[in-house]
């Protein structure tokens, strides 16, 4: 406890340095929630292996860290910016460099209306109705200190709202480059994503660091996706390999609508990342896909909780992780079927392969299902690539790193396939294979 | 010669299967090996192919040249031998396509040969697929997945013809398919004929031999092969069955 006593109490600290820099801004309506979350974050502790929800999530290498907030000198030029951003992609951009907003090297250009796409810190400084109507109502703070740790330091992020009926052709794309340059800084990046009703979109979320330094980035992501409204969410999680990455993604799915997200998973010492679904009313439809490939001693941890509050909801999950090395992997997965929640459908899978023998992943259906008529199904695979497909390619000519470099591409390629748009499929082809390639090689 | 097996013994799980194969190929030549179920026909494929499975225990493969057994199963295939698999494994996000350009260009490099352009590739794709009557939509899909049984075996004479072996060793290709599909999959293996390379046809029924007709036949019976012959004995055990030979087995033996 003592340990952890030291990094809290840098939070702590930090947070009061945070205020007294948000001058004006801390009398702004968003400072009550901050202050809340807080002082939720004083009285809460940090999870050990004895909490369920982290039992083989062992966080001690982040609580031995001590972060700041200062801020980084960054230098980074438009030229500079073309190399993280995926090559041939037509979006709005939004970068975010270390957590704060650059409208110099943002693209936002030709924005239809019906369609706002704005920082989050500008438009609390002035009180935006809209944004405040929703933001930190969705990601509940109370209970979770990493939630309410994030939500004190909310300072910037995207704000996304797409009006009624609007179909935006062009994603949304969000960068958060972080230049750490060796400093322990920690971010907060905060998105608010507003589908209207019978609105279409696709947010892309893509996390790059420039060098390998040590920082923590603590996001949460608020979806609310309005009747019959389409939403497709792709994300890119490139950290450094010494960075923490602890993600939370909230979804509120009113009637008829229908959310998709695609998570590709490199990058990282810890990533957590808790995506949860609530079905508010009926019809409504939600698939969660990921790919995560980990090595040396990464940890991956995804838990996900979707919640059938309604009947006639279909949800669909399907994570997918390689594992070498002594890397660790965790997967939770929690479907909520509630009383009245009648004709639901919820389909789970989670598949791993193992390419060493320390290597390890933890996975875990929890279903707990309170309705009668119901459709609910879940699996998990956890081996080494198949035998009988390495022989068979064998059989052909293929040697042993050419077959295993198919068969694994193969094991992740209906993940990458599912993602709509090209240049991101095009891109996490690339890594993947490219990544694929080198633990083969090396192995 | 092409292939010669001698004295062949080969066990899986602790199990002999194989007791003493003996068995002589030359180039031009189709060997048909007939037999009942669990006599070790398919074994004989297995352990030619180079399955890790099976252990061999005794006996020499020579294959033009070279020691077969002392191969990698990837480089039996690049030395020119082909088995076209009872059960073709289905690789679901493998397409047929990647799968045969990858296995042509590591033939090729293996071989000392440059790799194949994509145009010069897919010429070739096109006129092998019709030797077997292969639908052109099958080549992109995913190998084998969701095929029917008679287009998984189309897909392996199809493979077959792409990669040009010197052996190809037939395991059960008849099994399960209807008259037309089994007339396609025959036409394709007698148009890859040639004085350069040899097939063996190994299957339980002698209908096969009726599209595909052999200069040998061999019966293999628990683990020996115990009768060779020219074509009409392929007919004989039509006509009596495989009991037929149990009796002459025995009387062997007696």
């Amino acid at each position: 406890m003592d340990k952890n006593k030291k990094i809290k109490e840098s939070f702590i600290n930090n947070f009061h340095i945070f205020e007294n820099k948000l001058n004006g801004e801390s009398k702004g309506d968003f400072h009550k929630t901050r202050n809340d979350a807080f002082k939720n974050f004083t009285n809460l502790d940090f999870p050990n292996s004895k909490n369920e929800e982290w039992k083989y999530t062992n966080i001690a290498p982040l609580l031995s860290q001590i972060f700041s907030i200062d801020k980084v000198d960054s230098k980074i030029s438009k030229d500079d910016i073309k190399k993280y951003l995926l090559e041939g992609i037509d979006a709005h951009i939004l970068v975010f460099i270390n957590g704060d907003f650059s409208s110099e090297l943002s693209l936002l250009k030709d924005i239809n209306k019906g369609i706002r796409i704005d920082s989050i810190k500008d438009k609390l400084k002035n009180n935006d109705s809209e944004l405040l109507n929703h933001l930190g109502k969705y990601a509940d703070y109370r209970k979770d200190i990493f939630t309410s740790l994030s939500t004190a330091f909310t300072n910037d992020g995207a704000f996304i709202k797409v009006d009624d009926n609007i179909i935006s052709e062009k994603p949304f794309y969000i960068l958060y480059l972080t230049n750490a340059q060796n400093n322990s800084i920690q971010t907060q990046p905060r998105n608010l994503i507003l589908g209207g009703k019978n609105s279409q979109f696709t947010i892309i979320e893509h996390f790059v660091s420039i060098d390998d330094s040590t920082y923590f980035t603590n996001t949460i992501t608020e979806v609310l996706a309005e009747e019959n409204s389409v939403i497709d969410h792709i994300k890119i999680q490139e950290e450094s390999r010494n960075a923490f990455h602890f993600a939370r993604m909230e979804v509120e799915l009113e009637r008829n609508s229908n959310f998709t997200s695609h998570l590709i998973s490199l990058g990282g010492k810890i990533s957590r990342n808790e995506m949860n679904a609530k079905f508010n009313n009926e019809g409504g439809e939600s698939m969660l896909n990921g790919l995560f490939l980990i090595e040396d001693d990464q940890l991956f941890d995804v838990h996900s909780k979707i919640d059938h509050a309604k009947p006639h909801c279909n949800s669909h999950e399907h994570y997918k992780g390689i594992l070498d090395d002594a890397s660790r992997g965790v997967f939770n997965g929690k479907i909520m079927v509630r009383k009245d929640a009648q004709k639901t459908n919820a389909f789970q899978q989670n598949n791993n392969i193992l390419l060493s023998k320390e290597a390890l992943i933890n996975t875990k259906p929890q279903l707990e299902i309170f309705a009668d008529d119901v459709k609910c199904s879940h699996g998990a695979t956890i081996g080494q690539l198949d035998k009988e497909a390495k022989f068979y390619l064998k059989s052909r000519g293929i040697g042993e790193e050419a077959a295993n470099i198919i068969l694994l591409h193969a094991f992740a390629s209906d993940v990458i396939n599912l993602i709509k748009v090209d240049a991101v499929k095009n891109y996490a082809e690339e890594i993947i294979t490219k990544r694929i390639n080198e633990r083969i090689k090396e192995n | 010669m092409l292939l010669e097996v001698k004295n062949l013994h080969a066990k899986v799980e602790g199990k002999e299967i194989l007791k003493g194969i003996n068995l002589q190929v030359n180039k031009g030549e189709v060997h048909a090996i007939m037999g009942p179920n669990g006599s070790g026909k398919s074994t004989l494929a297995q352990v030619l192919a180079g399955r890790e499975e099976y252990e061999v225990t005794k006996g020499e493969v020579i294959y033009n040249g070279k020691n077969l057994l002392e191969l990698a199963p990837e480089d039996r295939a690049r030395e020119g031998v082909f088995l076209a698999f009872q059960y073709p494994i289905e690789i679901p996000g493998v397409s047929n396509t990647n799968l045969l350009k990858t296995a042509m260009n590591e033939i090729r490099k293996y071989r000392g040969q440059e790799e194949l352009d994509a145009m010069e590739f897919l010429t070739l794709l096109k006129e092998k697929m019709e030797i077997v009557e292969l639908d052109q939509s099958l080549i992109s899909r995913s190998v084998n997945e969701g095929f029917s049984g008679g287009e998984k075996k189309k897909n392996e004479i199809f493979q077959m013809a792409v990669l040009d072996p010197m052996l190809s060793i037939l395991d059960e290709t008849d099994s399960g398919l209807d008259i037309d599909a089994l007339r396609i999959v025959a036409n394709g293996v007698n148009k890859l004929k040639s004085d350069k390379n040899a097939t063996i046809v190994v299957t339980h029924y002698q209908r096969l031999l009726n599209y595909i007709v052999p200069d040998f036949v061999h019966v293999l019976y628990k683990g020996k092969i115990v009768k060779s012959g020219k074509k009409d004995l392929a007919l004989k055990l039509e006509e009596k069955g495989y009991d037929w030979l149990k009796v002459e087995d025995l009387q062997v033996v007696g």
